[in-house]
This record gives structure tokens, sequence and C-alpha cells, in this order.
């Protein structure tokens, strides 16, 4: 479904992505994971084409992104930013339909099915009582929510999520990942930046680890989450214990410290 | 009291359910009661004027222009010109110049991503200045000042555009900046030819500056309306792109609309308007930036009617203005000043009641 070949992307002279490869298929969640500055945001911005990549090839549901339009991209790809401000105070359900853009018709193109379809996109994410309130105005976690709930509405195959939890609280971020899941499972590929390895190891079925401007690893989310990996990238700080059979990455303090105590958690 | 907005609020529900909650009909229905507002405006401004006319004398004389086989053999010759040469495309064109002003501040705004843009801020108002005043200056080498004035107020923008233009991308920051830049120089320019104007010169580009509608002739009217009308239709058309363009580049990319396409088409569209009426009238401030806000605040800032809105109600502004500056007084105040002292207090109570909500 996604297929990213070789990516070299430069500020400057300043080298941001070094030969990028990996591959997510079909209906398959996909954590990106990394230390802050690898890269991650770049290759975003390069797979959804608001930066062309200097050298190497991406491909989306076969078709090479350089050849698509911005109109046809917005078919393909849905894309969550991180939640922001917007100047003017659009209503909550305004932001939802504008994620039916890509697929209107003509001068007043916004049919009855639009309406409903942003409406059903607000359900599935259970915020229609935020419906008529103005977005800038609610919680940075509400807005995401709102953001997440217009990338539903926008109806496309692949779905991309910059740290879509970063802002929300503890049940909020296992909400955004349940409903990953859900979407996921109805087929559609999706691509999600977080700094949560323990998310990424429930949730992910696949995940890709960037250091240093390129991929470290990709693979099940199973096997690549380990403490070798994680120590690699942050420099020697964790560890990964079982706690009922769960994987759990650890700051190594914090296990040492209740493993003196006598309360070892292994 | 409980009662009574509880009922309220299960009405709402209903009809919420029934429309999914995207009703639009009441924000049509204050769409047609402006359309109906400015027509008033405009029924009665026409009867109002320093000569003393009476109402059905006027209104005669226009069923007679504006009716096949009309007959004007009822009225004086003198009241036929006042009304149909000097008060009507005076009218007229205040309201086509409040429309376009106040069309091209929303459009502005919401490119610019800034409620605080007016439709000058690219060096239009600085640009036209200069051409205006050259024409003033030099009248024996240039044709006009209206097309002088048009082609540098256009001129100043094409120039801020450019000079913005990084790497086939224009960024709102850089451009606003390089529309100050532009505009400052322009200024200096109409500083210098103030400075070498002759006493009557300097008298009339002062009087250019704040902006009137003393010399309206059909003319005018017949040269601006259809551009900006059609050009107002378009925008209009665009005003969901534009929604999508006021949330950012990226956010619109990814919603698959080209940012620098359709940003490009807007901003040129609404110089063009802007343009024009600067050119036709000089430089009248506050329409553009307040009646934008002022639709905001009754229909929200979905731009599909945020900016029919604001064009009906720029229109009627401009005229209820117009037609204070030339009744108010035995000789005209220039329509500027009286923009700007009713707007004023208006933006200085809007930053108290709704600053907040406004501008975040």
């Amino acid at each position: 479904m996604l297929e990213v070949r070789d990516l070299h992307y430069n500020y400057g002279t300043f080298p941001v992505l070094n030969g990028v490869s990996f591959d997510v298929d079909e209906g398959q969640l996909c954590g990106l994971f990394g230390p802050n500055g690898c890269g991650k945001t770049t290759l975003f911005k390069c797979c959804l084409n608001f930066l062309k990549s200097h050298r190497g090839s991406i491909r989306m549901d076969g078709k090479d992104v350089k050849d698509l339009r911005v109109e046809d991209m917005a078919k393909v790809v849905a894309y969550v930013p991180q939640e922001h401000k917007p100047p003017f105070p659009y209503l909550s359900r305004e932001v939802v339909l504008m994620g039916r853009t890509p697929r209107l018709n003509g001068f007043f193109g916004i049919s009855r099915e639009d309406k409903m379809k942003a409406a059903d996109a607000m359900d599935l994410l259970g915020l229609t009582e935020l419906a008529d309130f103005p977005y800038n105005q609610l919680s940075g976690g509400q807005r995401q929510m709102v953001l997440m709930a217009r990338a539903i509405a926008q109806e496309t195959p692949l779905m991309f999520l910059d740290e879509p939890t970063s802002a929300l609280d503890f049940s909020n971020q296992i909400r955004i990942w349940r409903i990953m899941r859900l979407v996921a499972e109805r087929g559609v590929t999706i691509l999600a930046c977080s700094h949560d390895p323990n998310h990424v190891s429930w949730f992910c079925d696949k995940v890709v680890v960037m250091k240093e401007n390129r991929i470290l690893k990709a693979g099940s989310s199973q096997n690549i989450i380990t403490e070798d990996t994680m120590n690699e990238i942050y420099q020697d700080i964790c560890s990964v214990r079982k706690i009922g059979g769960i994987k759990m990455v650890l700051p190594k303090d914090v296990t040492l410290r209740d493993e003196t105590d006598g309360f070892g958690i292994q | 009291m409980t009662g009574l907005t509880k009922r309220m609020r299960i009405a709402e529900r209903i009809g919420l359910d029934q429309e999914y909650g995207f009703s639009e009909i009441h924000k049509i229905l204050i769409l047609l009661a402006l359309f109906a507002l400015l027509i008033v405006i405009v029924g009665v401004a026409i009867t109002f004027g320093a000569y003393n006319i009476s109402v059905s004398d006027v209104y005669r004389i226009v069923m007679a222009h504006v009716m096949p086989f009309g007959d004007i053999s009822s009225v004086t010759k003198l009241h036929n010109t006042i009304v149909w040469e000097l008060r009507i495309p005076r009218v007229l064109l205040a309201v086509t110049v409040g429309t376009a002003l106040a069309t091209a501040g929303a459009v502005f705004q919401g490119c610019f991503r800034n409620p605080l843009v007016e439709p000058y801020i690219l060096g239009i108002s600085s640009g036209a200045a200069f051409g205006a005043a050259m024409g003033i200056v030099f009248s024996n080498y240039l044709l006009s000042i209206q097309l002088s004035a048009f082609i540098f107020g256009s001129l100043a923008v094409a120039l801020a555009y450019f000079l913005a233009r990084v790497r086939k991308e224009t960024p709102i920051v850089t451009l606003i900046l390089a529309g100050v830049i532009i505009g400052s120089v322009f200024s200096a320019m109409v500083s210098i030819l103030k400075y070498l104007a002759t006493d009557a010169a300097l008298r009339e580009i002062v009087f250019w500056l704040m902006g009137g509608f003393y010399y309206a002739t059909w003319n005018d009217v017949h040269l601006l309306a259809p551009i900006i009308i059609p050009s107002f239709l378009i925008m209009w058309a665009l005003g969901w792109k534009l929604n999508i363009l006021s949330m950012g580049d990226d956010e619109a990319r990814a919603l698959g609309v080209n940012p620098e396409k359709y940003k490009f088409v807007l901003i040129t569209l609404a110089t063009l308007v802007t343009s024009l009426a600067v050119s036709a009238v000089g430089i009248i401030a506050w329409v553009g930036l307040m009646m934008p806000h002022a639709t905001r605040m009754m229909l929200g800032p979905d731009h599909r009617y945020v900016i029919p809105a604001s064009a009906m109600l720029g229109g009627a502004y401009l005229l209820v203005c117009d037609t204070m500056a030339r009744t108010l007084t035995t000789a005209e105040i220039p329509v500027g000043i009286i923009t700007s002292i009713l707007g004023a207090p208006y933006l200085f109570y809007l930053l108290r009641t709704r600053g907040k909500a406004m501008l975040g």
C-alpha cells in the first residue's frame, strides 16, 4: 500500500533523510518511532508531497506520488496534523466537514451524504456533544480528536497521523489507539508517529524505527520493541519487562529502584 | 425559564438530527434579509440630497428611465438631471465600491489567516496614491488619474507578490512584510510628489487621498460594475476553498486544495476589485476591515456566507456614509472621514467585547 524506496532529502546541504526505505501493507497499523530530530516529520512531509524529495520514490496504492495532483492526492491519503489553532472560530462540525472537500463537486456541492458522513465520523469518536463548539476554543486534546474525525470523514485508503496522542489524557490516548485499530481493521492503512514505545508495541502491527536520518529497524512491533532497540536509540536508559505477559518498556532506574526495594517486577 | 430552555433544546436537537446538524436555512434567511436591507437603503438614499425633490418625483423619474416607453415630460429637466445623472450613479457607485472593498477584505483575511488584515495590506493604497499623485502633478503627460492609480495600485501588489516568492512558494509572513516594504516605498514617493507639487495640485492630492464620490458618473458605474460583479461571484464560488486555505498551507494541500494556485487566484481577484475601487474614488478606510468582522459575528466564519454578506453590508455601509457625507452639511465631507469616525468606535467595541473569541 505504501512503498518508500531509497528516499533522500536535504535542508540545504544538511541531510535529513538518508536513503529511507520501508513498506506498509494494506490494513496495517504502522507506528513510526524515533527520537526527536531524527527526521520523522520530514519523512511525513515528503510522503505527503509537502516537500519534494531529492532522490528515491514513494508509491501509494501503486501510484507514484510525484505524478499525483494535489486534488488526487487528497483522495488517497488523509493527514492528521499536530493540533494547532486556526484564526477563525469554525465550528467543530465545519472542521470535520472540511474532510469531505476532495470528494465535493460543483459550487455549493456539499450534499446531504457529505454531512451525514461527517456526522458519522464525529459519532465514531464521541464528539457529537462538541459539534457546535468553535474549534479554536476547544482544548488541545479535543482539537486533536476533531482532526481525527476529519481524516475519517475523508474516507481515504491511507491515513497519516503526526503524533495523534501527544495532547491527550490517558483515556483519550487509549481511545484514539482503539479507533486507529478499528479503522485499520476496516482496511485503511495507517502510519502514525508516536513517542510512546508501549503504545507502539501494544497497538501497532508494524513499527518503523528511525535513528539519525535513516531506518534503524522495521518489522512486527513485538519483535522490534526490545531492550536492545530501545537502548540503541535512547542511550541505555530503558528496561523491558513483562507484566502479566504484557511487554512494558520502563526507565531503567525505576526498575532498579523497585528491584532493590524487593518489589521485583519480573 | 428552565422549562423553556429545555424545550428549546429538545426542539433544537430534533432539528439537528433531521439535518445532521448542518442546517443552513437561517444563514440563507439572513443573507436575504441583508439583500432586502441593501435595496431599502438604496431606495431611501436616492430621495436624499441637497436639492429638495419630492419622493414621488424621484420615483417617477426612476420609473420613467427603467420602464420601456417611460414618460418624463411631467418632471422638469433639472430634476431629471439631478436624480438620474447625479444621485443614482453616485448611489450605485457607492454600493459597488463598498461591495468590492468588503469582499476583498474578507478574501484577504481568509488568505492571510488573519482577521486584522485589510484590503490595502499589500500596498494597493500607497501604489494607487502614487499613481493618482503622478496623474495630478503630471496631468499634461498622463492620460487619466484613474488609470494611473489603477496601474500603480496593481503594480504595488504584483511587486510585493514577486518579492515574496521564494522557491515557487509565497509564505504569508514574507508576503505581508513585502507589502509593508512596497507600501512604504510608494508612500515616500507620494511625499516627494507632494513636496514638488504646486499648491493647487497639492490640494487635489490631499482630497484624493481622503476618498470621495464627488465626481461619480454613469461612466464610472459602467466601468466598475461589469468587472466587480463577476469577480465577486467567482470569489463567492471559491468560499469553501477559502475556508480550507484559512487552515494553513499544509492542511489545504492534505485536503486537496492547492494553496499556491487558489491563493494566487483569490489575491489577484481581490486586488483587481480593490484597485478599481480605489482608482475610482480614492482611499476609503475601514470598510474592508470592518464588514467581514461584522458578518462573522452574525453568520460565523464560513466564507461561503461571509463573502456575500460582507459584500452587501459593505455596499449598505458605504452608501449610508456617503449619503451622510453629501447631506449632513452644505459642503461635502470626504467620505473617508465618515467611515473612519464611525468605524473606529466599532472596532474598539469589538475588541472589548469579542476580542478574545475573535483574535484567539
